[in-house]
């Protein structure tokens, strides 16, 4: 900013651990007693007057061609308002449960009546959901070009031990307790209203504007808040669209889309499956060496990419080939982590698999490796170790295959992982009053992480203010524009422009109180409530008194990201470890304990970032033990979009976590890196590793259900092969 | 969910009068938490619903050493799992009811409802009828994924499993249904109140429609009597049993005098297994008895292709009630 000339570039850092009170603290949620008590609107919870409520005919074949539809008894009913087709006569539906119209009418059972009035007939058309066997998936199979780094032949030639496994994971769904939807409504002409559950609050005018005719400009979004993304929610998703149309055709009455429970697990979530058959190459001692996979799997019709493998080791010798299975599913969408879980699954499966082959600890294998991991190697190894004392690995471990008696078998496994979380393009206005009362504003969202609670402490933090003297306005594009929450992003964004702008605003306060303490600006500083000068506290003010001073003016001052100083950066580094007993006569198995121990640079608020931790482990056990979105071989459909057979864990089965964040100088100076999404990569090959420690042999595929860990057993081995 | 017109009864006699004759039309209102589902499913579609909570002799629970065990069919599972007599004499019962994980559910659902709840086939629940065929008349079961199917009794043309956790352990202590219709109230053995679909016209169950359980009746429990539940179930959280076993035995100076063996999730109805219980009878009960009970219940359990994991899974139900049974009887 112009008005702080003076400044070097230097100065934009985060205060020193002795100049925070709140920064790294354990702060509850600012908006926690809203929410226990419910009064927190989420979009679900909007009712506007005269609200209308819509409804989605959806189409139940997984492959087929409209051959007629038939809109006009459902137009002609009482209370219909709005019917809106958005397929037609020859149009091919490429997956069950695709939108094939529209309706709004007065409330949801005439709306229901409505759709069941709708006349459709459709040709089917031959589907393709089976996502395990590239052979069997003919020109559905679409693979990419093989990727080679050093010298894999010559690497397995050299190799002392070879070891080929198969593992993967597959299709789950996002599953989000708020389903995606919205409320849209049109005030006047050209003007549109929209309250939708979403991940990117000053995204959405943008998707919008074209396919309404409507210059962004005049489209509003609101949000307070969320309840739940995990990565599905960034767009206003064709079902919004139609409630704009539908509101529009009703003559701009609000109309209200949210989705049903079936539909949301069958449409508005997929996280990709991904099976691949890994070789990994070492010498006797350990030292890994050579890297080959051959991966597949779907995410729906849109071909999958490839992983980054092998995972956070840069093996030396690579050979990597992708086949992207295409089938009649709903669009894959980003999943906590996109591609990570996968990925790690495969390779710390692999290593695992290598350790047991060399007879070795894995956790010594890891170290021996780490200084594959580059940058972060020391930060791995200094994690593995702490993660080792809180699971007291070397007492616990022992090799693969627990030697007692009796059905129940107990194991360990560890993995690791990264991510690179650095915050996104964020503006953000904030405004000091004459009374002394501070708002932020940014067109930003609170995914659940506690974003609001964050920017209030860095904000009171810089002012020298407690916390509650900072009031924090998110959730409407009106605010300065924000990123959405996508990446692990956020935090790094809103906390980096809410630093600068309550820096600047600061030194706009300095110059104007400076003359009344007969002080240079430069020698002032904010303490509890006061602006003083530095090394003498008797020359002090209360803030209210300065704040006098702005003569009746509020002073508004924008903060950005990026921006000068760098106070965030990218480069997560985690591990976890897994303890786990398993029946091997039922095949059931139990978490005992899980251990995360997670860098994210600088840390904001202490309790927040252990609540990502222990929220990712408990999605990660769900997904290793639990999650399937199942697709039906005859009809194509999702046999599970209900929250009875989709299984979600719950607290009974998430066993013990311990969560131990990573501080101090070293993790301070890096800034502030994303969190929400690396706490959920290692759980899947943490908990893989500990029932092949427990039990013996390899389960390759998750989720460890009775019958795949039945089979491994019965196989003696599972994937697990001599090579 | 479809429009219906609501009635709340408070005699059995007017609750019958409401209901129609013919399945489809009616049904009866306990503690919803099966029929509200099936009706946002659109798996049923009755334009009646007959609240049957208001009746008040469809209420409450009551034991006397005599007479045994009168359940109403009103009466929730948490007050059978708060009846200290309950959980006395009748352990395989609580233990089963303790398994519906949910409290939620356990303070609404009613004992009736627990025993005439629909199965939760997901091809039937989403309305491909109980037989689950496809308009070509194909078995949507045996083409498509069954890894939740039946492993016994599934010769067809029904493949879904019975999903009451109470029905087998009222069986394995002879309990039986008193029902209430246009004709008065007759009595069913719990045992033969299940039946295997034949038709899609036909229920799972012996009710007419027009017809309502009234009270379960379960006798008192002979001198010796040892009885346990075992279920293996995927979650902690709410979930259902994959295989679940009830056995009530009769010991005498460590024999086995009588036995009963009811398996449950395995098939269309409660399975009883006499081949189990000819194993144990007579015998002194140990890991191998235990075992060799286990192997006959499931000597003839067939895979439909992906729920042969389910036979280990009874298998090992079936041994571990045994075992739990004798275990705990003992203290
Ligand atoms: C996720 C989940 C997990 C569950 N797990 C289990 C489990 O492990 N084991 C288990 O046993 N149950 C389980 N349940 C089911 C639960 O126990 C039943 O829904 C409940 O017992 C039904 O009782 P209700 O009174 O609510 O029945 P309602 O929903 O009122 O009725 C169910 C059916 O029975 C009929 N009916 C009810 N009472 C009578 C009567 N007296 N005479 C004639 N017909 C009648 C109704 O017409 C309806 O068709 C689970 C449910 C859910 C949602």
């Amino acid at each position: 900013m112009a008005e702080r000339n003076r400044v070097e570039v230097a100065e934009y850092k985060w205060p020193e651990p002795e100049r925070r009170r709140l920064i790294g603290t354990r702060v509850s949620r600012v908006d926690g007693p809203e929410k226990v008590t419910g009064r927190a609107k989420y979009t679900y919870d909007v009712n506007r007057p005269g609200m209308l409520a819509g409804k989605i005919l959806r189409c139940p074949h997984a492959h087929a061609r409209i051959v007629r539809l038939d809109t006009s008894a459902a137009e002609k009913m009482p209370g219909v308002r709005a019917v809106l087709p958005l397929k037609k006569v020859g149009d091919e539906i490429l997956w069950a449960g695709d939108e094939v119209v529209a309706v709004a009418a007065v409330d949801e059972p005439t709306a229901e009546d409505a759709i069941r009035a709708i006349v459709v007939e459709y040709e089917k058309l031959p589907h393709y959901v089976l996502d395990t066997d590239p052979k069997a998936a003919g020109e559905r199979a679409r693979p990419t070009a093989e990727q080679i780094e050093g010298d894999p032949d010559a690497a397995f030639r050299e190799a002392e031990v070879v070891v080929e496994g198969v593992y993967g994971m597959p299709l789950i769904t996002h599953c989000c307790l708020e389903a995606h939807g919205s409320v849209v409504e049109w005030e006047g002409e050209n003007q549109v209203l929209v309250h939708i559950s979403t991940q990117a609050v000053s995204g959405i005018a943008g998707q919008m504007a074209g396919p309404l005719g409507v210059p962004a400009s005049n489209i509003r979004v609101k949000q307070d808040h969320i309840g739940g993304g995990f990565g599905s929610k960034f767009s206003p998703d064709s079902w919004g669209i139609a409630a704009a149309r539908l509101s529009k055709m009703a003559g701009g009455r609000p109309v209200k889309i949210m989705l049903e429970r079936d539909a949301e697990l069958m449409v508005a979530g997929a996280r990709p499956s991904y099976y691949g058959r890994v070789r990994v190459g070492a010498k006797r001692d350990g030292t890994v060496i050579a890297w080959e996979s051959e991966t597949w799997g779907t995410g729906g019709i849109p071909p999958t990419s490839a992983l980054p493998l092998p995972y956070v080791l840069r093996i030396p010798n690579q050979r990597k080939r992708h086949i992207a299975i295409v089938t009649n599913s709903g669009p894959a969408r980003a999943w906590r982590a996109p591609l990570h879980p996968q990925a790690c699954l495969l390779t710390m499966a692999a290593l695992d698999d290598l350790a047991a082959e060399l007879r070795m600890d894995p956790l010594d294998l890891l170290l021996k490796n780490i200084g594959l991991a580059g940058e972060r190697a020391d930060v791995y190894r200094e994690e593995l170790q702490i993660a080792a004392e809180l699971m007291e690995w070397k007492k616990k471990w022992h090799p693969r295959g627990d030697p007692s008696p009796g059905p129940i078998k107990r194991g360990l496994g560890v993995s690791i992982h990264t991510w690179p979380g650095r915050g996104h393009a964020c503006r953000c206005d904030l405004t000091i009053y004459p009374d002394g009362s501070v708002e932020v504003k940014l067109g930003s969202q609170d995914l659940g992480t506690g974003t609001r609670t964050a920017i209030a402490i860095v904000v009171a933090d810089t002012l020298g203010l407690p916390l509650d003297a900072v009031r924090v306005r998110i959730g409407d594009n009106q605010y300065p524009p924000a990123g959405g929450s996508g990446g692990s992003t956020t935090i790094g964004g809103v906390s980096s422009a809410a630093r600068r702008a309550a820096l600047d605003a600061l030194d706009q306060m300095f110059a104007r109180v400076a003359p009344l303490l007969n002080a240079a600006p430069e020698q002032l500083e904010a303490w509890e409530g006061r602006i003083r000068v530095k090394g003498d506290p008797s020359r002090s003010i209360a803030w209210e008194q300065a704040c006098a001073r702005l003569n009746g003016m509020p002073l508004t001052v924008r903060g950005e990201n990026p921006g000068p100083g760098e106070l965030t950066t990218a480069g997560a580094a985690g591990v976890q470890m897994a303890d786990v007993s398993v029946d091997i006569e039922t095949g059931i198995v139990r978490i005992n304990k899980m251990v995360a121990v997670q860098d994210c640079g600088l840390i904001i608020n202490m309790k927040t970032a252990e609540s990502q931790c222990y929220g990712g482990m408990i999605m990660g056990i769900s997904y290793a033990l639990f999650e399937e979105k199942i697709l039906d071989p005859v009809t194509g459909r999702m046999l599970n979009p209900n929250m009875e057979f989709y299984k979600l864990a719950g607290l009974a089965d998430v066993g013990e976590l311990v969560v131990h964040m990573m501080t101090g100088e070293k993790y301070d100076r890096r800034g502030v890196i994303g969190l929400g999404e690396p706490p959920v990569i290692s759980p899947g090959a943490a908990i893989s590793n500990a029932v092949a420690n427990a039990i013996g042999v390899r389960v390759p595929f998750l989720p460890l259900t009775p019958d795949r860990v039945l089979d491994a057993l019965a196989k003696k081995g599972g994937s697990h092969a001599r090579v | 969910m479809r429009a219906f017109e609501y009635v709340s009864p408070t005699t059995k006699e007017q609750a019958v009068a409401l209901l129609a004759s013919k399945w489809g039309e009616t049904e009866v209102l306990a503690g919803g938490t099966d029929l509200l589902a099936l009706m946002k499913d659109d798996v049923v579609r009755p334009r009646r619903v007959v609240n049957i909570k208001e009746i008040a002799e469809l209420r409450g629970i009551s034991f006397s050493p005599r007479a045994g065990l009168r359940l109403g069919a009103t009466a929730t599972l948490e007050e059978l799992l708060a009846h200290p007599d309950v959980a006395r004499h009748y352990p395989a019962l609580v233990q089963a009811a303790l398994g519906i994980t949910s409290p939620q559910i356990r303070n609404m659902g009613t004992i009736g409802g627990d025993l005439c709840q629909r199965p939760r086939c997901w091809y039937f629940r989403a309305g491909f009828g109980l037989l689950a065929r496809d308009e070509t008349g194909r078995s949507l079961v045996l083409e498509g994924d069954n890894r939740y199917h039946a492993i016994l009794g599934n010769e067809g043309p029904a493949y879904f499993v019975n999903p009451s956790s109470l029905a087998p352990a009222l069986i394995a202590y002879g309990a039986r249904l008193r029902i209430f219709g246009p004709r008065g109230t007759r009595e069913v053995p719990v045992e033969r109140f299940f039946r295997i679909p034949q038709t899609e016209a036909e229920r799972e169950y012996d009710l007419q429609p027009n017809e309502i359980v009234t009270e379960v009746l379960v006798p008192p429990p002979p001198a010796g009597m040892v009885s346990a539940t075992y279920e293996v179930r995927h979650r902690e959280a709410l979930d259902w049993p994959l295989a679940t076993a009830s056995v009530a035995l009769v010991l005498d100076g460590g024999r086995v005098r009588s036995a009963r063996v009811v398996l449950g999730q395995v098939a269309p109805i409660p399975w009883p297994s006499p081949e189990a219980e000819r194993a144990l009878v007579g015998k002194t009960v140990t890991t191998e008895v235990a075992q060799a009970a286990a192997d006959a219940a499931l000597q003839k359990a067939r895979s439909l292709g992906k729920n042969g994991y389910k036979i280990q899974l009874a298998r090992v139900a079936v041994r571990r009630a045994i075992e739990r049974a004798v275990q705990e009887g003992a203290r």
